[in-house]
């Protein structure tokens, strides 16, 4: 077939017993139910087997960056909720750690711990509906989606008693947090928190020895420890490989030092490692949550220092990152005196985690895709940005 | 932070011939970074991946910088509307790529590394860093999408977030969007002054 | 038909109707959309079709991810200008007859986005829509009204007459001229036919300075 020589990394494959097989190129995307948004691939396939992928971005490419060069330090602030749309808690948290990292500034007590519980509890409703959609994208349509939700649905009513919106929270602001608890919302954290591992033995229960959640998950998508590090992958995908990096432990950004939790570690890196990396995760944040809320102490919740109108950071640079759901958030923001950062950039976590997406399709079936684009856990807003 | 003195030693005696220059960052994150010339890129890279008591296994983040010549400061406010002419200000200026480099293995970092380009008009070529770290891939197309940086040796450099027939560099600081303000329901007076400049008032 | 006689027949257990309110009906109460998101509001339309807010209570829980089979686009989320041309293809192979609910600030106008180069300023620039909703994202409650709205439309709807809906009318067309990617915009940057800006005068003059209003 004249069609193989154009593709010379279909080299390594073993050619079709019958000789005459095709290759077939598809387009998978930007509009596909199981692409999680407008991603897109090129596939090429033999028979059903990946022979090619590649990636194609851009389709929610909104400009974020080029905006945030025009917009005030915190006139971006409502864009970062726009990233990552299930985790704006921890994009404003990233964004604020990276701006106070390069003004200086100081966070008082009482915030930081806000900022934990919130974005714990966003790990959790992340995690939670990541896995009901790759048991949709396994075919177990609607049901373990609609459970997922469900839990989501409760943590929503959370961020909406205290910042006013179920997904774009826009709640943190430098030196701290916009506004305090409302009356009673501890309590009602401290209820759903209680709940949630009922809900987590449930879903386990249902789905973790499931037989065909099994076949379609062990051995799919294996990722070697040296690839995942040299490819940047960062997350749940890094420690589904074993590679012990979670900048909670590792930066100990905000008062994650006083907390005890472990980091769960995977051991083959396939897809079934990274759904159990993900559950235990969970089990651990709900540790973390429990303690932040025991301890949470009275004071302020924002630095009366910082200046909220006319911010001007000085001339310098900084790099600010944190351990969001799906791997390393960084921002890296220059200023240059005014009050408008003069490059804002956003390291994407799901961006670069697609790195290695060709690497752990080729030689699967076209099915197996689907499910190992889904471990992957990609937002396509932030993809994009 | 590690101060960078030692470490620019050490790179000099084991890359030799490189030119390294240390930037400092005078802000209160003290991130100062090392600007590497573009012969020795990939050596220094190379050497900072293997030395065993560095070992930065991780390069997390690629950002382009644009830094044309006249408007690198002293603006102040909104006053940011280019009115540096493009072809010279192509000439001068500088397009700048940015290398955030961690280590898994000793988790410590991050050494930042800086690649400038001659200009920003045709001598923009930057070796590019992939053999090293697969992690650079999407960035540095992104970098090449948006900057119009050319990283030399990148296998697979096509624009990453626009399409294909595209032509301008849209991060670039004197990138000039369309004008499709015919109409914008918005309070948003930046939006309303383009829309008023589109049907042919001015501010 | 008289309204009390119709009321009255339908207390004896006779149903007396008429083709244009049993097509209406039949057409309002089984709305498949287009299983398709774009960003942010996508997220929102899910939890919309989820159980505690429950879109199939209204007949359109069937979300089909073929346009063959959609008669209902729920544009949610931000268009991009390289997305644009994919949407538009989208709509022209949805059969007639075909709705569009324009959900979220970015689908109507671009929203908080719209000075991004390669955002596009609203979805109406090359399809035609029905039903706007403001917000962003609209919450699930929003997305219910929104398609409530677009039912009562439906249900208005004359089935002859200079009034009738498009696909009733062979003069007006069901598929629209797709964009094409070009060296600097999408080309051309809006369909003149469908989008028709409202002339509207802008003015700063009571704005002191910009952004401080």
């Amino acid at each position: 077939m004249s069609a193989i020589a154009e593709f010379p990394s279909a080299a390594h494959l073993t050619p079709s017993s019958d000789g005459d097989s095709q290759l077939l190129e598809v387009s998978m995307g930007p509009q596909h139910p199981s692409t999680h948004g407008v991603f897109r691939m090129d596939v090429v396939l033999d028979g059903e087997t990946v022979v090619k992928l590649k990636p194609i971005f851009g389709y929610l490419h909104r400009n974020h960056e080029k905006i945030a060069e025009d917009e005030t330090y915190l006139g971006s602030m409502p864009y970062t909720d726009r990233l990552d749309y299930f985790c704006s808690l921890t994009n404003n948290w990233a964004y604020a750690l990276a701006v106070e990292t390069l003004a200086g500034v100081q966070v008082p007590e009482r915030a930081q711990y806000l900022r934990v519980i919130t974005a714990e509890l966003t790990r959790l409703q992340n995690h939670a509906s990541l896995i009901g959609f790759l048991m949709q994208d396994m075919g177990a349509s609607g049901t373990p989606l609609m459970y997922a939700f469900r839990e989501r649905e409760k943590i929503l009513d959370l961020f909406e008693a205290l910042t006013g919106a179920r997904m774009m929270c826009n709640y943190m602001r430098f030196g701290g947090c916009r506004v305090d608890l409302p009356a009673g919302w501890l309590e009602q954290a401290k209820q759903v928190v209680a709940a949630f591992p009922r809900f987590l033995d449930q879903y386990e229960s249902l789905l973790a020895g499931n037989e065909i959640l099994m076949a379609r998950t062990q051995g799919v998508g294996v990722l070697s420890r040296e690839l995942a590090i040299n490819a940047g992958i960062t997350g749940p995908v890094l420690r589904a490989c074993g590679v012990n990096y979670d900048l909670r432990k590792v930066d100990k950004y905000g008062i994650y030092d006083r907390f005890n939790f472990r980091i769960p570690l995977g051991d083959h890196g396939d897809v079934y490692d990274r759904y159990m990396i993900r559950v235990l995760e969970m089990r651990e944040s709900i540790k973390i949550l429990e303690q932040a809320m025991r301890d949470l102490p009275e004071g302020p919740i924002t630095d009366p220092k910082t200046k909220v109108r006319n911010f001007r950071p000085k001339p310098g640079e900084a790099y600010g990152r944190i351990e969001a759901p799906k791997g390393e958030l960084g921002f890296y923001l220059i200023s240059d005196g005014t009050p408008n950062p003069y490059r804002y950039r956003v390291r994407p976590p799901s961006l670069i985690n697609l790195t290695v997406l060709e690497d752990m399709c080729l030689g699967r079936n076209i099915a197996d895709v689907v499910i190992i684009l889904g471990s992957i856990d990609i937002v396509m807003g932030e993809v994009d940005r | 932070m590690m101060t960078l003195e030692p470490l620019k030693l050490e790179i000099e005696a084991n890359v030799p011939g490189c030119r390294l220059e240390i930037i400092p960052n005078p802000s209160s994150s003290a991130q100062h970074s090392m600007l590497i010339d573009a012969e020795h890129a990939v050596a220094v890279a190379t050497f900072l991946r293997g030395a065993p008591h560095h070992r930065f296994d991780y390069c997390s983040n690629v950002t382009g910088i644009d830094w044309p010549a006249p408007s690198k400061a002293k603006e102040t406010g909104d006053a940011l509307e280019e009115d540096v002419e493009s072809a010279e200000a192509a000439a001068t200026g500088y397009l700048e790529v940015v290398y955030h480099l961690y280590s898994m293995e000793l988790k410590h970092g991050p050494v930042i590394l800086r690649m400038r380009t001659q200009d920003r008009a045709t001598r923009v070529h930057l070796p590019s860093l992939i053999s090293i770290w697969r992690s650079v891939d999407f960035q540095e197309r992104e970098v090449f999408d948006l900057f119009g940086v050319i990283f030399d040796g990148h296998p697979d450099l096509r624009r990453l977030l626009m399409w294909d027939e595209f032509t301008d560099f849209p991060m670039r600081r004197d990138y000039v969007e369309p004008d499709d303000y015919e109409y914008e329901p918005t309070a948003h007076d930046k939006v309303l002054l383009k829309t008023m400049q589109h049907q042919g008032g001015t501010a | 038909m008289d309204e009390a006689l119709k009321h009255e027949l339908g207390r004896q257990g006779v149903i007396a109707t008429s083709m244009q309110e049993l097509y209406n009906w039949g057409r309002r109460s089984s709305l498949w959309p287009l299983n398709f998101g774009l960003a942010c509001c996508a997220i929102e339309m899910i939890a919309t079709t989820m159980a505690r807010y429950d879109l199939a209570r209204f007949g359109a829980e069937v979300f089909r991810p073929s346009p063959r089979q959609a008669d209902l686009m729920i544009v949610a989320g931000t268009i991009t200008k390289k997305m644009a041309p994919q949407i538009v293809r989208l709509y022209n192979q949805m059969p007639e007859p075909k709705y569009v609910i324009s959900m979220g600030a970015c689908a109507i106008s671009g929203g908080p986005f719209k000075q991004g180069y390669n955002v596009l300023k609203g979805i109406d620039r090359y399809i035609p829509v029905d039903i706007y909703i403001p917000g962003c994202p609209p919450r699930p409650e929003a997305l219910l009204e929104g398609f409530i709205e677009l039912q009562k439309k439906i249900d208005g709807q004359q089935l002859t007459g200079d009034n009738r809906p498009r696909h009733l009318n062979a003069a007006e067309p069901s598929e629209f001229p797709i964009p094409q990617f070009g060296e600097h915009d999408l080309k051309p940057s809006k369909n003149p036919d469908v989008w028709h800006p409202p002339l509207v005068n802008i003015s700063l003059a009571d704005n002191d300075d910009s952004g401080t209003a």
